[in-house]
């Protein structure tokens, strides 16, 4: 379980990222959060990872308040965390078959499970046949596709997906969204980060909506519109 | 699995993703490679220097003297036993007699080509030089100390008459004194060059590997957001960055090769006799050593700081 309690994000500049925040996310639960550019959403991401410190309040992930962790701990935590982005943030000289065993590598996972699991995935997201081409030798779906499996491939727990939809075009936002749903419906917790409309309707999922650093609703199933 | 599996899985993992980043990325390779080389021909070329300007230094104390020039009537015997006092002074290295005739053979061998003189000297009818006593000392800064003790009256005859005619130190002495102060400036200055110029060229190449990894910082950052270790994200630049050291390492041993191949007869008639290949030939175990070492200590510990910037998310 994810818990935001009384967060608030003000960055050295003086302009407020998030403002009081406070909600919960239960484990296997799909959320949205939606909300205009600049309303939070990615920050609220960041303090979750451990990249960003809260200027107040505190985050837990199952008891565990997320910045007290050390260093290590925060490595351990995060490769139990999948994470996908808008601009795909592939590694450019390694191949995509690369690109997901990089990350079980840093897990710490046998040369075997990694010839296992990674065509397994592949298939999951259907790459299989891209397996030795570089991320720019892929069209942005397929880069997305490549970013989904790295993020699945250790088995996280949670997912999180900021914008994952941003760089694509309707069909392809469509196909990704299903992939996420899928992730969903074998039992891993979903957050995803976006302001298309399309896809919240397309969901019907739990909706969280940000503006100005503050959330302004929280329904359990909903359409979206501000 | 255990530790010491687990060990060897990352070192091989390591070295593998070091290997294949060096390969891949073929245009920052090249320029790294490069600039490497620069950097550690100009350490190589800091050996040959100090060793040119050593041997340039030598030869210049060889051609550094005293003659004492003695009066046409002194006798050998006198001649010779000043030699010996002379000779058993710490200060001096070496005392060659050259006796009358001989200065006089030499003196037409030198004007071999001037008529005029040799025909003056033909109408003399006897033989107008003196013996000389050619004299060495182990430092240039001795001669005066032997200058002085040939100006005493230790150096008398058995009559207790100085037959001493002249000493050129103190014709030459200026000169001579020049000639100490450009080597030990020379030396000075020689050091303090190539290591301005040693600094220089390895601040370059660290400036080089620091871009090389400003340009993977994204893909450091995503390697810190799916939870890979400092070590894990760390190692493979070192290690890409002891390649570099290695393999600018080698080509710029071979370069030296050609380099002072090409340059070794131009070497020999510049330098003094200074042979710069045969030079690098002898030398080539510790030269090597330098430039490998060097190579491998800029490339790794380059990488290593550079990235410390990178690896606090």
């Amino acid at each position: 379980m994810i818990v935001f309690d009384s967060v608030s994000k003000i960055y050295p500049d003086s302009s407020v990222a998030l403002e009081g925040v406070s909600l919960s996310i239960e484990s296997r639960e799909f959320v949205s959060i939606v909300g205009p550019s600049g309303a939070g959403k990615t920050t609220l991401l960041k303090l979750f990872l451990g990249e960003e410190k809260p200027t107040e309040g505190v985050v837990y992930y199952e008891s565990t308040n997320i910045h007290k962790l050390k260093k290590k701990e925060i490595d351990a935590f995060r490769r139990n965390i999948g994470m996908v982005f808008q601009d795909f943030r592939l590694l450019s000289n390694k191949t995509v078959y690369e690109n997901i065993s990089f990350t079980m590598e840093a897990a710490g996972r046998t040369d075997e499970e990694i010839e296992s699991d990674v065509p397994h995935v592949l298939e999951l997201v259907g790459l299989s046949p891209k397996v030795w081409n570089f991320p720019r030798e892929l069209s942005g779906g397929e880069k997305q596709r490549v970013a989904i499996a790295r993020a699945l491939v250790n088995e996280p727990d949670v997912i999180i997906a900021d914008e994952p939809t941003g760089n694509l075009d309707p069909a392809n936002t469509y196909d990704i969204v299903q992939i996420l749903q899928k992730i969903n419906d074998l039992g891993t917790t979903v957050i995803l980060a976006t302001h298309n409309k399309g896809i919240i309707d397309l969901l019907s999922r739990r909706v969280i909506v940000l503006e100005q650093g503050r959330v302004v609703r929280d329904d359990r199933a909903s359409k979206y519109s501000v | 699995m255990t530790k010491k599996i687990m060990f060897w899985t990352k070192l091989k993992r390591v070295l593998r993703t070091g290997f294949f980043n060096f390969w891949r990325d073929s245009t920052v390779t090249l320029a790294s490679l490069l600039v490497m080389m620069v950097t550690l021909l100009v350490i190589g070329l800091t050996s040959f220097s100090s060793a040119i300007l050593e041997n340039t230094l030598t030869e210049l104390r060889n051609k550094i003297d005293i003659n004492v020039t003695f009066v046409t009537t002194a006798k050998e015997e006198d001649i010779l036993n000043i030699k010996q006092t002379i000779e058993s002074l710490p200060e001096v290295l070496l005392a060659t007699y050259i006796s009358r005739e001989e200065a006089l053979t030499l003196f037409k061998e030198r004007h071999s080509t001037d008529q005029v003189i040799l025909s003056a000297l033909d109408e003399l009818g006897e033989n107008p030089l003196g013996a000389v006593l050619n004299i060495r000392a182990r430092e240039p800064s001795q001669y005066a100390s032997v200058a002085e003790f040939l100006e005493s009256d230790n150096v008398l005859s058995s009559d207790g008459l100085t037959i001493i005619d002249r000493i050129n130190y103190f014709q030459n002495k200026a000169a001579i004194d020049k000639l100490i102060g450009i080597i030990s400036s020379a030396d000075r200055l020689g050091f303090i060059s190539m290591l301005f110029f040693v600094i220089i060229a390895i601040l370059i190449a660290f400036n080089t590997i620091r871009l090389t990894i400003y340009l993977a910082r994204d893909e450091i950052s995503v390697m810190r957001l799916v939870g890979a270790s400092t070590t894990y994200i760390r190692g493979p630049f070192v290690v890409v960055g002891v390649i570099y050291g290695v393999v600018a390492g080698i080509l710029t041993l071979l370069l030296l090769l050609f380099l002072t191949y090409w340059f070794a007869s131009t070497s020999e008639s510049f330098f003094i006799g200074f042979n710069i290949f045969s030079y690098y030939l002898r030398h080539f175990a510790e030269i090597a050593l330098i430039i490998m070492v060097s190579g491998i200590c800029i490339g790794a510990l380059s990488s290593t700081l550079a990235i410390r910037k990178y690896l606090k998310v």
